[in-house]
């Protein structure tokens, strides 16, 4: 066997153990009851708003602590809070995903990604804006 | 119907040339297809007259559609859709390139506009290559041009026309106010043009102008790539592999260079723009460009030892095939939406899943079925790709649709391993070549790695799984690439220092060991003053990154020496020298601006309250700035100072004020944020930065108070005190100095009989400044006027509501409003050696192609001897 063929092998077999490391590494995407089932592990949540409760921010009194209730598609809430900003889209996007641990009634969130509605429907409403827009004007 | 106002010729015509490069493109793929399989002169040059013409209408035809569809831009036609959705009236002249190219079919033309002026290019340079080259290429762009054909065949929509009109979209299908009797089962009102004012606008993020430039090299660098893959497959086609690959080195280098240069101008456009804070984030999109330039290292590499040993034509070959497969592949993963929850920047989904698998399929496929030795094997491989197309497409498991495309490639590396000639000697193991393939080796492996973890959402389809990212995904990919930047390093540096074939070890030692002294110093140095101290991951992955950092300083330093021990100063010959070297810097750059980045405005939670350093209280990494109130952030004070409006659009620039409180530093940086912007819901963030030499100063808005819903809900609380006493507030208290009733106030409607009482407030806030205020109270025969005063820093109004008919006592009301405030929440970074990156990557670049100028003579002075 070549020298250079031995070194094949040994960088070949890093490269499958890196990734299968990478493979239990991995986490999961769960909803609202299953991320409460393993508190403690990091999950990514998928939830939407819950825009019937209230959502905290007050960047005067803390503008790293923003708190609301997300909900899942299954209809189970659960409290979040998120130690930044609001994001981008917060309140109009039709998905959260919510990366983060859930532990003592709470889901502590470290990352959102907020999901905007589908780009069609994002079209009809934009569309539906500028016509408002341009019948009020055409009103004056 | 008639439409009143809408310009249908531009649409029409542009809809004619994409017909027409679709029909030439498929001509000139024949054409070029039987030119090369012709074995009488005469019939193949009259094959390649033909497919020569046909690709020149190709060509103009492409020119032609970028044209017309820029001035569909330009001229803010909303009645197509593509004008509608990616521009707007407002969008400046700069970004109206931009816009052309933010959704996919621009994007798409883009590259094929490429491919045009690279084919124009070939046919010109490539002489008897010119036949199997140009199939390759006249057929990619017939596969390109079906992604903007817009048109239906069998029933399946084949690609997205951009001149599309807006009334055909389906936008306006569910608007009532648009059609007859608002009754939406109706047609458009023929007037309907009248509504459509204004567009959607450029993405605010992309308005900068990296947008304007980083695309076209980028997918100029994609476009490239395509150069060296039909190279060799011209290789495997006519059984010269030897002699392609000499044409293909300059071709394969300049890809490199352009590809490289084209992903690091995305990455800086990202630093400039976007707010995650750096230039890099592992996201599916970047990764996705990054792979293939990594595969395209490793096959220029394995190329340079196949030219000077004569080993590692096989790898070269498996290299420059799957660099552009992974464009292919890259394509597919940030276009058709499979990512989904994966990227924070995919293209949106066109619905053109089933085409771009189709493209990436036939990719795979085509070199298989056009390597074959001999008819039948030909038509045999040529039966079962499609067989196996039509079975992936009937059986719908992505699980077979995946296997399909392995299959190809599997019949490809078949290909290469029975025909491609290999030698069996053994490369001796101080051999520069040995040497430079496991550097090759490395490179592909950690392409493979990363596309790996890229593909999640892939094998997710595949194997019917839900797995997510893990926690901490920066971590995962760093963690082993830190590993591959300390090999490259090492390798980077010494492999010049070893001669081709075999060197003698006291020829080696002679010119390193000076180079090598140098970076041992050089990097105790950099390692001991450098407070290198990023310790959130333990001191192994420390001690990993002490390590890189010596590495990349010896890539650095023997590079930089190689250029006078090696190549005696002579820079045109020193290429690759110059490269390393600038990739050495781009390493380092790397590893000191990520483990040396810092957050200038942690802070404890809250504006006024200080935690103290001791405390557990979680620290937050923004910070609030009220207007007007420095805040301590780092060694500078930092405060808002004011705003201004963009007199167009609803984007504010923000005045910051950073004044160092240890020398006379001062400066005034104005990041900026779309507010509310065309249908979005809060604030998109674009982040400015001060550059020094050494460091970056880089802040951006995070937080803004609402307007609308600030509503001041807070209500005055009433006190009676007399003269002396104190208020509490949540920041601080206020003393009621003075009471004074006045006859005789400077006010217009001021009577005489009428009386003014003024009361004197000392305001203690709790962080150690004090204001006062003076509110009044007007007294017209027993009708009582009260004039509020307001205290901005502190958000407090105070008002008099009362006055005690000895003028001892008062009754004073307080509110503590935030609706009152003007502030700015921010998070600000301090980046170390960011521009010995950039600085970097721009040395790589040139390196490159001073290579690349050098083979083309060296090869133009062999076709002369």
């Amino acid at each position: 066997m070549k020298k250079i063929h031995i070194v094949l092998l040994v960088l070949v077999a890093a490269a499958i153990a890196v990734l299968i490391s990478f493979l239990k590494t991995a986490t999961t995407y769960d909803t609202v009851d299953t991320a409460v089932s393993k508190p403690g592990t990091f999950v990514h949540l998928m939830a939407r708003l819950d825009k019937s409760q209230p959502v905290e921010y007050d960047a005067l009194k803390d503008p790293n602590y923003l708190a609301f209730t997300a909900v899942d598609t299954l209809g189970k809430s659960v409290k979040v809070i998120y130690h930044n900003p609001k994001p981008e889209n917060f309140e109009i996007s039709e998905r959260l995903v919510l990366k983060g641990k859930y532990a003592d009634g709470i889901f502590d969130c470290q990352s959102i990604q907020t999901k905007c509605p589908s780009k069609y429907k994002d079209d009809m409403k934009a569309a539906q804006n500028n016509i408002q827009k341009s019948e009020t004007k055409s009103e004056y | 119907m008639d439409y009143i106002g809408e310009h249908l010729l531009p649409g029409q015509l542009g809809h004619f040339f994409v017909v027409l490069s679709l029909v030439a493109s498929l001509v000139a793929t024949f054409a070029y297809f039987k030119s090369t399989l012709s074995k009488q002169t005469a019939d193949s040059g009259y094959w390649k007259k033909l497919a020569r013409y046909a690709f020149i209408i190709e060509a103009i035809s492409v020119f032609a559609i970028f044209a017309i569809l820029f001035y569909i831009i330009h001229s803010h036609l909303f009645e197509y859709h593509y004008a509608w959705k990616h521009s707007s009236l407002s969008l400046e002249f700069k970004y109206m390139l931009a816009c052309f190219w933010e959704g996919q079919e621009g994007s798409f033309l883009l590259w094929s506009f490429w491919h045009c002026i690279l084919g124009l290019v070939l046919i010109k340079t490539t002489k008897q290559w010119e036949g199997p080259v140009m199939t390759v290429v006249s057929f990619a762009q017939f596969c390109l041009a079906t992604m903007i054909a817009g048109i239906y065949f069998f029933g399946e929509k084949l690609g997205s026309n951009p001149f599309t009109l807006l009334r055909d979209s389906g936008v306006l299908d569910n608007a009532p106010a648009l059609h007859v009797n608002f009754d939406i089962s109706q047609s458009l009102r023929p007037d309907y043009m009248s509504t459509i004012k204004d567009g959607n606008d450029l993405n605010p993020l992309l308005q900068n102008y990296w947008m304007v430039i980083h695309p076209p090299v980028l997918f100029l660098g994609f476009a490239s790539t395509l150069v060296p893959f039909a190279f060799i497959i011209a290789g495997l086609w006519t059984k010269k592999f030897a002699e392609v690959l000499k044409p293909a080195l300059p071709w394969s280098l300049f890809s490199l260079a352009v590809l490289g240069v084209g992903i690091m101008m995305g990455a800086k456009w990202a630093y400039e723009s976007l707010t995650f804070g750096g230039y890099w984030a592992w996201d599916p999109v970047e990764n996705a460009s990054l792979v293939p330039w990594l595969i395209l290292v490793a096959g220029v590499h394995t190329l340079l030892i196949y030219k000077h040993s004569g080993h590692s034509l096989r790898s070269t070959y498996l290299f420059l095939i799957l660099s552009f497969i992974f464009v292919l592949y890259s394509t597919f993963l940030t276009r058709s939406g499979i990512l989904g929850e994966a990227s924070v920047h995919a293209f949106t989904d066109l619905g053109m899943n089933g085409q771009l698998y189709l493209l990436l399929y036939v990719f795979t496929w085509l070199p298989a079925f056009l390597t074959a030795t001999t008819f039948n094997q030909r038509l045999s491989t040529g039966i079962t790709g499609i067989v196996l197309l039509l079975a992936s497409n009937f059986i719908n498991a992505p699980a077979i649709a995946f296997l399909t495309i392995l299959a190809g490639l599997g019949f490809l590396i078949y290909q290469i391993q029975k025909q491609v000639p290999t030698i069996n000697k053994e490369e001796s193991g101080n051999s520069r070549e040995f040497w430079m393939f496991i550097g090759s080796l490395v490179f592909f492996l950690s392409a493979m790695v990363i596309i790996s973890k890229t593909s999640l959402p892939v094998i997710n389809k595949i194997f019917n799984v839900k797995l997510a990212a893990p926690e901490d995904e920066e971590m995962a990919y760093n963690q082993i690439q830190i590993f591959v930047a300390i090999i490259i390093g090492v390798l980077t540096a010494i492999t010049q220092y070893l001669k081709y074939k075999s060197t003698t070890g006291q020829a080696f030692w002679k010119k390193i060991w000076l180079p090598t002294a140098i970076s041992v110093v050089l990097a105790s140095l950099v390692l001991a003053f450098g407070n290198i101290n990023y310790d959130k991951h333990g001191a192994g992955y420390l001690g990993a990154i002490w390590l890189a950092v010596a590495c990349s300083v010896y890539a650095i330093v023997a590079n930089a020496a190689y250029i006078w021990l090696g190549m005696k100063g002579n820079l045109k010959l020193s290429g690759g020298s110059i490269s390393h070297f600038g990739f050495g810097l781009v390493l380092l750059g790397i590893l000191l601006s990520s483990a040396k980045k810092e957050i200038l405005s942690y802070n404890t939670s809250g504006i006024a309250i200080d935690f103290g350093t001791e405390s557990k209280e979680k620290a937050g990494e923004n910070l609030t700035l009220v207007k007007g109130l420095p805040m301590k952030m780092g060694k500078f004070d930092v405060s808002y100072l004011g705003d201004s409006a963009h007199p167009k659009k609803q984007q504010w620039y923000y005045k910051i004020n950073f004044k160092s409180r240890t020398d006379d530093e001062e400066f005034t940086l104005e990041p900026n944020a779309f507010v509310n912007y065309k249908g979005n819901e809060g604030l998109m963030a674009n982040p400015d930065s001060r550059h020094y030499w050494d460091h970056d100063v880089f802040t951006y808005i995070s937080a803004l108070p609402n307007p609308e819903k600030n509503q001041d809900t807070a209500t005055f609380k009433s006190n009676n005190v007399k003269v002396g006493d104190s208020i509490f507030y949540s920041k601080g208290y206020l003393v009621l100095e003075k009471l004074a009733t006045k006859d005789n106030m400077p006010f217009k409607g001021f009577q005489p009989g009428d009386k003014a009482t003024v009361a004197s407030l000392k305001i203690h806030s709790f962080n150690k400044t004090s204001y006062t205020s003076e509110p009044l109270l007007i007294n017209q025969k027993g009708n009582l006027i009260g004039l509020p005063d307001t205290i901005m820093s502190e958000s407090l109004i105070v008002k008099i509501n009362n006055v005690a008919e000895d003028g001892a006592r008062a009754d004073i009301g307080v509110k503590e409003s935030s609706a009152i405030l003007e502030y700015v929440t921010l998070k600000a970074y301090k980046f170390p050696f960011i521009n010995t990156l950039w600085l970097g990557i721009i040395i790589t670049a040139i390196g490159i192609l001073i290579s690349m100028v050098r083979r083309i003579q060296v090869n133009k002075l062999r076709a002369e001897s």
